[in-house]
C-alpha cells in the first residue's frame, strides 16, 4: 500500500474535478489531500467521499495567489514534513508549469499527463499519450521519492472509491519562501465557459466556417447543450478565432463525452488531438473527409444547413 | 547580455508514428525531423531582443540524436550565433535533457540572462524542461507565455491558463521562459541567413561531457502502441435538403438512445 498526496486546485470554492477522478482510483492505497487556502465543510467532505483520509489546508503569507516559486516552496517543505511515495496533481495550466518545478526540488520523477495507472504491489504504473496522441505508452518513475504524477482532466472518468475516508481537515503552516516571478495582474479571458481541456461537450468549427463572425451559430448550439467551442488550426491561422480555442497537436488537446466537428476536414494534427473523445459527430460537405474515419456519427451535408436544424432539435430534445 | 534557447528536434507533425516491433520507442529511421514548432517561437524572441541590443549573443542548445541538425542550423539560419549540440538518444526523459543542458550552459562558461524554450515539444509532450532547468538553475520561471516586455532587466510576461485568460507576471533577469504560440511570429531564414549559418560554429558533447548519466533517469517509457482504432461508425448522406431535417433528428436521437451521451 502506497502513501499517497493529491495536490488539488480550488476554483470558485470548489476542488477541481480531476481531483475526484483521482481520489476516486486510489481505492487500496492512503490518499490526503492538500489544497492552497480554505475549504468548506461540504468540499472536505466530498473529498472524504472519494476517499481522502486527511485535508491539508496549506496557509502562509504570499500563497493568496499562485505563483510558480511560492507553491513549489510550500508544498516541498509540507511534503517534506510527511513521508509520501506519491504526489499527485492535475495536468492542469497550474498543474503543468507547478510540479516539474517541484518534483526537481526532491530531484525525483514527474510522469506527466498520465491518461490511465494501477497500483500494483504499492508501485504505480501509467498510461500516457505520446506524440499528440498518435501513440500510447507505459510511463514508470524511477530514482528518489515521492514520485510525482500529473493526470489529464476527464481522462480516468469519476469512479467511484468504496472506502471513504476519514476527511479529517487541519490548517498547516508553511512558507513561501523567495518569490521571484509573481503575478502583477489578470486578464480574465471573455468568454466565461468551461475550458475545453474540461469540457465535457465541445463543438469546433473548422476552415468551411468561413468567418469569424458564423462561429454564432456554434455558439447557439453549444448554449443549448452546455458545450465550449472550439476551433482547428485552419480555422485558428485564417483568423476565425484565437490560439486559446484552438484544438490539435500545436492547441488543445480534449477528452470530452461528446465533441462535435462542424466543417473541420480532419488533419492528423487536428485527430490527434481530440481522438480520445468518446462519441465524436462530424458534419462536412465532403464525403471523403478524414474526420470522417473518427466519426461514431457522420453527416454529409452543409454546415450551415445542419448546425441550426441540429440546435432546433437538441432543444427539442432536451424540452429547451 | 546572454541569451540561451534550448530547442528539440521532433519529428514533423504529419509524420505517421510506428511503434518498434518489441515496443520499446517509436522507429526513426525515415522520419521528417523538424525543429519543435513551439522552439520557433523561442528562437524568434530570442532575435527580436538581440535585435535591440546588439551585443547580445544568442546560443542554441540541443539534446537528442545527431541524424541531421536540422532545428540547430534552422536556429542558426534564422539568426542566432552559435549552437551546442548534446548527443543523446531520443526518447531521454526530461530530468536528464534538463540536466544536460545546464551542463551545456555551463560548458560556454557564460552566466545565462535569459534562457528561451518552447512551453512544450510535441514528442513527448511532457511540459517539464523549461521549469525543471529553471529549479536546476536556481532561477524563476514563467511557462506558456504569450507576451514579453523587457526594459533593462525587468520583464512583464503574460502566461496563458485555462479558457484563454492571461496571468500578467513581473520579474527580473536571469529566468527561464516557456513560449507559446502567439507570442510572436517566427521569421523564416534567407537564404543568405542559411549559407552564413554553415559557417557558425557548433560544439558537440557527449552526455557524460555534460555530467549527465543513466542514474539521472527519472522516468522510463515502454510498451509503445497505437491507440486503440475506433469500429467504423454510422455515416449519413445529408446533401438533400429534402431529409436533413429526418436524418440529424435521427442522429440527435441516437446521441441519447444508443450512445447515451446526452
Amino acid at each position: 500500500m502506497a502513501n499517497v498526496l493529491v495536490f488539488t486546485e480550488v476554483h470558485d470554492g470548489r476542488v477541481k474535478p480531476v481531483t475526484l477522478e483521482i481520489l476516486g482510483r486510489l481505492h487500496g492505497q492512503t490518499a490526503d489531500v492538500a489544497v492552497f487556502g480554505d475549504l468548506d465543510a461540504g468540499q472536505v467532505a466530498e473529498l472524504a467521499k472519494h476517499g481522502a483520509q486527511s485535508v491539508h489546508k496549506l496557509k502562509g503569507a504570499g500563497l493568496e495567489k499562485y505563483s510558480p516559486e511560492g507553491y513549489a516552496n510550500a508544498l516541498s517543505e509540507f511534503i517534506k514534513s510527511k513521508n509520501y511515495d506519491y504526489v499527485f496533481g492535475g495536468a492542469t495550466s497550474m498543474g503543468k508549469d507547478m510540479l516539474p518545478r517541484l518534483a526537481t526540488k526532491f530531484d525525483a520523477g514527474l510522469a506527466s499527463d498520465v491518461v490511465n495507472f494501477t497500483f500494483d504491489g504499492g508501485v504505480f504504473a501509467g498510461t500516457r499519450p505520446l506524440f499528440a496522441g498518435k501513440c500510447l505508452a507505459k510511463v514508470e518513475v524511477t530514482g528518489p521519492k515521492p514520485h510525482f504524477i500529473s493526470v489529464r482532466p476527464n481522462a480516468l472518468g469519476m469512479s467511484p472509491n468504496p472506502t471513504a475516508g476519514s476527511g479529517s481537515a487541519a490548517d498547516v503552516a508553511v512558507s513561501a519562501g523567495d518569490i521571484r516571478a509573481t503575478i502583477k495582474e489578470i486578464i480574465k479571458a471573455t468568454s466565461t465557459k468551461v475550458d475545453l481541456t474540461e469540457a465535457n461537450i465541445i463543438v469546433t468549427g473548422g476552415r468551411a466556417m468561413k468567418n469569424a463572425e458564423n462561429f454564432q451559430i456554434l455558439d447557439q448550439l453549444a448554449d443549448v447543450i452546455g458545450a465550449t467551442v472550439g476551433a482547428s488550426r485552419a480555422a485558428v491561422d485564417s483568423g476565425f478565432a484565437p490560439h486559446a480555442m484552438q484544438v490539435g497537436q500545436t492547441g488543445k488537446t480534449v477528452a470530452p463525452s461528446l465533441y462535435i466537428a462542424c466543417g473541420v476536414s480532419g488533419a492528423i494534427q487536428h485527430l490527434a488531438g481530440m481522438r480520445t473523445s468518446k462519441v465524436i459527430v462530424a458534419i462536412n460537405s465532403d464525403p471523403d473527409a478524414p474526420i470522417f474515419t473518427k466519426a461514431d456519427y457522420g453527416i454529409v451535408g452543409d454546415l450551415f444547413q445542419i448546425v441550426p436544424i441540429m440546435t432546433e432539435e437538441f432543444k427539442k430534445l432536451l424540452g429547451k | 547580455m546572454n541569451i540561451f534557447v534550448c530547442v528539440k528536434q521532433v519529428p514533423d507533425t504529419e509524420t505517421k508514428i510506428t511503434p518498434t516491433g518489441d515496443g520499446s520507442f517509436i522507429e526513426t529511421a525515415s522520419i521528417k525531423w523538424i525543429m519543435n514548432p513551439y522552439d520557433e517561437f523561442a528562437v524568434e524572441q530570442a532575435l527580436l531582443v538581440k535585435q535591440l541590443n546588439p551585443a547580445a549573443t544568442v546560443t542554441v542548445l540541443r539534446v537528442g540524436s545527431v541524424k541531421d541538425t536540422e532545428a540547430l542550423r534552422t536556429a542558426m539560419a534564422m539568426g542566432a550565433d552559435d549552437a551546442a549540440l548534446v548527443e543523446a538518444a531520443d526518447n531521454l526523459d526530461s530530468y536528464s535533457i534538463a540536466k544536460a543542458l545546464k551542463g551545456a550552459i555551463q560548458k560556454t562558461g557564460k552566466s545565462p540572462d535569459l534562457i528561451l524554450a518552447g512551453k512544450q515539444a510535441i514528442d513527448d509532450d511532457a511540459l517539464q524542461v523549461p521549469q525543471i532547468l529553471a529549479q536546476m538553475l536556481n532561477l524563476p520561471s514563467v511557462s506558456v507565455i504569450v507576451g514579453f516586455e523587457l526594459s533593462g532587466s525587468a520583464l512583464k510576461v503574460r502566461r496563458e491558463v485555462e479558457g484563454g485568460a492571461l496571468e500578467v507576471y513581473e520579474l527580473a533577469t536571469p529566468c527561464v521562459l516557456a513560449c507559446n504560440k502567439g507570442l510572436n511570429t517566427p521569421r523564416y531564414a534567407s537564404l543568405p541567413g542559411i549559407m552564413k549559418a554553415k559557417k557558425k560554429p557548433m560544439a558537440q558533447y557527449s552526455l557524460a561531457d555534460v555530467g549527465v548519466s543513466e542514474s539521472d533517469r527519472r522516468v522510463k517509457y515502454s510498451q509503445f502502441k497505437l491507440p486503440p482504432e475506433k469500429p467504423p461508425g454510422k455515416k449519413f448522406d445529408a446533401t438533400d435538403a429534402g431529409k436533413q431535417r429526418e436524418l440529424v433528428s435521427q442522429v440527435v436521437g441516437l446521441l441519447r438512445t444508443e450512445a447515451k451521451i446526452i
